[in-house]
């Protein structure tokens, strides 16, 4: 990632000239450190009072949203935070993507990045203050306009007041002097009890573009004269071309131009439609490299041997392991293994890029504006900030679109300055699906020893599968040695209390393209250790609730909001037969997440969601039910390469397979507004799918399609455990 | 050329019969509210009106619908009220938004031809459509509101 190019420095307001126009231009030097002057607009905007704020003299306020929309509700909560310090009126708030520019960068993360469940705690302080800025300077406006102490004025919803007098201005009509004003050093932030906006329910501003047909996504982008580009990619990873006819390609009407580029053979044409059928056209041998016979089955059989060997790298130790399983009085083994996981956005991948000689113009859905404008100037030659890019609504995210390598992006700069056209790639969904870049399988073998009193006095977990940080630019902040910290998330911080306690993290070989995925670690490892947590309370004959109680006695946050999703599922109550209950709780990115499941098993050892529960979170109603059903079933099937999984034949989560999700999150605690609440839902319920309790008594440990209820899969761990001793 | 009335203007289309009607929407006339999710009739991201009826887009070809009359998301309404965006807007369905101009022509298509539809013809219409956001509870309730209904 591309370090920041100013460094840190004191807050600092820069004045603009009197060539913008009048307008006021101001950069903040934010704690992270980049900050300078955005470019002054051409035409003459009369209150700019920093980089994300803009009022115009028709009463619109433009809140510059510097992350990307793909559903989570950014361009709603991000405007939200900004609108209540300023006391705007919210029917007047408007939102644009902010460019990809230094002021924008990630308050933490020191480039421009939508991800890792940031968004409003990373921005919280820095919207707000820009909006209290805005607002104070508004007032003074209004203070000298009155003649009068700005102490003496307040702003309510769009007006400057002076209660004394009865006098108010609008922010429009004071946005032309507050534009000639001096900013202030420093400001005041609302109390939290004065927040108007904050913590109360808002329709997305996004509502209105989307239900019409109006909002424009990448795919959506259109420039005059551009060329529709779908690639022909190696059917296996790592693969090359050895040779290719694109005769028939470019006998198809409207194809234009075959190019060939690293990553496979390009056909150019006007329009999606005859660049498909070219690209179905051409007749490629691929060479397909050192990967051409890697299967799901030999890679699982490997992962069960890296699992034995030493030399794993230590994510968390406390205690002593070998102590504890010799005194214990019952030893439990389980073996969890969890397949590649593609993303699958509902748009699928795609890139508009125009290279010209000065500069290179980008339209793109992406969580990553600085990597892919590095990568970009990298290819054409330019410097980062001669790259534009206009950022596009995106047709869902999940990590996809957060790609350090800038996979999607780099293909279409190419491609345009090859032609010197501006060229948009489109994936069709069976190169998305193959496409690589998946949530790692992963091997995960647990242990626990029990007291007599069926407590754990200890609990070991080794996790096998590929590093999605190793050689990615994130190394420094994210791995340690071997060990990829983001492996082992929600589980070396696991809240149940076991004194003697390992947790280990061994990598395996890489080839298949991994990345982030919705939740990252946390997707597997909450699974694992919720699933475990139960098999040992089943082997303490104990209530999994509980159970998890006795462990949760220093984590009194952890424990209420498992119990409250307990009472609001009425856990313990008498259920139909063949019906059971499952609970699951785990906190990730600082929020926590509660789920009951209640679970009929089907004849054949399948099992069917009946109704859930999803316990509290404090943020958007929306993005919490939405990954409920993400936990459900989200899997590829075996693969052997090529990756056989290529549509959404199959997809688990059609509307009719969903349980009816009938109670409202609670809020039990004190507001705490700034945590995330998107990605944290899918976890819970994944682990809580498989397990309908101890009465139904159907335990899945293998989330494998295919591998589900597999009877064979119960004798393993066993034979596992003798050996990781 | 083929003839089709789209959004209730007469185009002239010049592309190969064969063409899929998604794609001389979004390419040839510019209406970029169809989306593409799949190209195999698995997702119903793509579902216009033809003739009234909800089509997947992506599977017609270009011919099969001349002389018809196709409507997409951008003239199901004039300026979004219709009362199926009208309870879309008021329940707040909408996440990525790339799914719901086929979520939204289902769901108009399916009240046009039932009022008042039971859970299981919801179920039915919309099970085509899908939504990676998983905004499916708000879709069902808004759909039930955009009917008459309301949840309790």
């Amino acid at each position: 990632m591309a370090k920041a190019r100013n460094p840190p420095g004191r807050r600092t307001f820069l004045r603009a000239s009197a060539a913008a126009g009048g307008a006021l231009v101001i950069g903040f030097h934010f704690p992270s450190g980049i900050g300078r002057a955005v470019a002054a607009p051409k035409q003459a905007v009369p209150f700019v009072p920093n980089a994300f704020i803009r009022v115009a003299p028709d009463e619109t306020v433009t809140i510059l949203c510097n992350k990307s929309e793909m559903g989570q509700g950014v361009y709603t909560a991000l405007p939200m935070i900004a609108a209540d310090e300023m006391d705007a009126d919210w029917s007047r708030i408007r939102v644009e993507p902010a460019p990809a520019a230094p002021p924008y960068y990630h308050t933490t993360f020191g480039t421009q990045v939508t991800g890792g469940s940031t968004s409003v705690n990373s921005s919280f302080e820095q919207l707000r203050k820009a909006g209290a800025t805005a607002r104070a300077m508004l007032i003074a406006a209004a203070a000298a306009t009155w003649k009068t102490d700005p102490a003496s004025c307040r702003a309510e919803r769009g007006f400057v007041l002076h209660d004394a007098s009865g006098s108010r201005l609008s922010f429009g009509q004071l946005a032309a002097k507050a534009a000639t004003l001096p900013p202030p050093e420093d400001v005041k932030l609302k109390s939290p009890k004065d927040f108007t906006l904050i913590g109360r329910p808002v329709r997305r501003i996004d509502g209105r573009a989307k239900v019409t047909g109006q909002a424009k996504f990448g795919i959506d982008a259109h420039v005059p004269g551009m060329l529709t580009a779908v690639i022909a990619r190696p059917p296996v990873f790592g693969g090359t071309v050895k040779r290719f006819d694109a005769g028939k390609a470019r006998a198809v009407p409207g194809v234009k131009r075959v190019v060939q580029m690293d990553t496979g053979i390009a056909v150019l044409a006007d329009g999606f439609w005859p660049a498909k059928l070219g690209r179905d056209a051409l007749e490629i041998t691929w060479d397909d490299g050192p990967l051409g016979n890697l299967d799901s089955v030999a890679q699982g059989k490997e992962y069960e041997q890296l699992v034995n060997l030493e030399g794993s790298a230590v994510a968390a130790a406390r205690g002593d392991l070998v102590a504890a399983f010799a005194k214990a009085d019952k030893k439990l083994t389980a073996v969890y293994e969890l397949p590649y996981l593609a993303h699958a956005p509902m748009e699928p991948l795609n890139c508009l890029a125009h290279v010209r000689r000065d500069g290179v113009e980008i339209w793109v859905g992406t969580q990553m504006q600085t990597n892919d404008q590095v990568a970009a100037a990298q290819i054409a030659g330019v410097k980062p900030e001669q790259v534009v890019i206009h950022t596009m609504f995106l047709g869902g995210g999940f990590g996809r679109r957060a790609n350090p390598a800038s996979d999607f992006v780099k293909e279409a700069v190419k491609l345009s300055q090859a032609t010197g056209l501006p060229v948009k790639v489109v994936w069709t969904r069976e190169d998305d699906m193959r496409g690589g870049y998946y949530r790692p399988r992963t091997f995960n073998v647990v242990r626990a020893g029990l007291d007599p009193s069926g407590m754990p006095i200890a609990w070991q977990h080794r996790i096998v599968g590929q590093s999605i940080i190793q050689g990615t630019p994130f190394e420094p902040a994210l791995m340690k040695g071997e060990l990829d910290l983001t492996q082992v998330e929600g589980s070396a911080d696991m809240h149940y209390n076991v004194p003697n306690f390992l947790v280990e993290y061994k990598m395996a070989p890489g080839g298949v393209p991994v990345l982030w995925w919705r939740s990252v670690g946390h997707s597997f490892t909450a699974f694992v250790k919720e699933c475990f947590i139960d098999e040992c309370a089943a082997a303490a004959r104990q209530d999994p609730v509980a159970y998890r109680r006795l462990l949760l006695i220093e984590h009194p946050r952890v424990r209420g909001v498992m119990d409250l999703a307990a009472e609001r599922a009425g856990w313990g109550r008498p259920l139909a037969p063949g019906r059971g209950m499952g609970i699951a709780v785990h906190e990730s990115f600082g929020s926590l997440v509660a789920q009951v499941a209640e679970v009929s098993v089907t004849g054949r050892g399948g099992h069917r969601t009946s109704r859930g529960l999803c316990g509290r979170l404090r943020t958007h109603r929306q993005p919490r039910y939405g990954p409920c059903p993400d936990g459900i079933g989200d899997r590829l099937r075996p693969f052997r390469s090529p990756v056989r999984e290529d549509h959404l034949q199959g997809w688990p989560r059609r509307t009719e397979q969903l349980p009816r999700l009938p109670h409202p999150a609670h809020e039990r605690d004190a507001p705490d507004r700034s945590l995330p609440g998107g990605q944290q839902c899918t976890h819970g319920r994944r682990r809580r799918t498989r397990d309908p309790a101890h009465r139904a008594c159907h335990r899945q440990r293998d989330l494998r399609r295919n591998r589900q209820a597999n009877p064979a899969a119960a004798d393993r761990p066993q034979r596992t455990a003798d050996r990781i001793g | 050329m083929i003839l089709v009335m789209v959004n209730g203007v007469m185009q002239r289309i010049d592309v190969g019969p064969d063409t899929p009607l998604l794609w001389v929407l979004r390419d040839t006339l510019g209406l970029t509210g169809t989306k593409y999710g799949c190209g195999i009739a698995q997702c119903g991201a793509c579902t216009v009106h033809v003739d009234g009826v909800a089509t997947l887009s992506c599977i017609t070809p270009i011919a099969t619908v001349a002389g018809k009359r196709v409507t997409t998301i951008e003239a199901l309404s004039r300026n979004g009220e219709h009362p199926v965006q009208q309870a879309w807007l008021e329940l707040d369905v909408v996440q990525c938004g790339y799914c719901q101009s086929g979520q939204i022509m289902t769901a108009a298509a399916l009240l046009a031809r039932s009022p008042n539809p039971t859970d299981a013809e919801i179920d039915e219409a919309m099970s085509g459509v899908l939504c990676r956001c998983g905004t499916y509870q708000r879709i069902r309730a808004a759909i039930k509101r955009a009917g008459g209904f309301r949840e309790t």
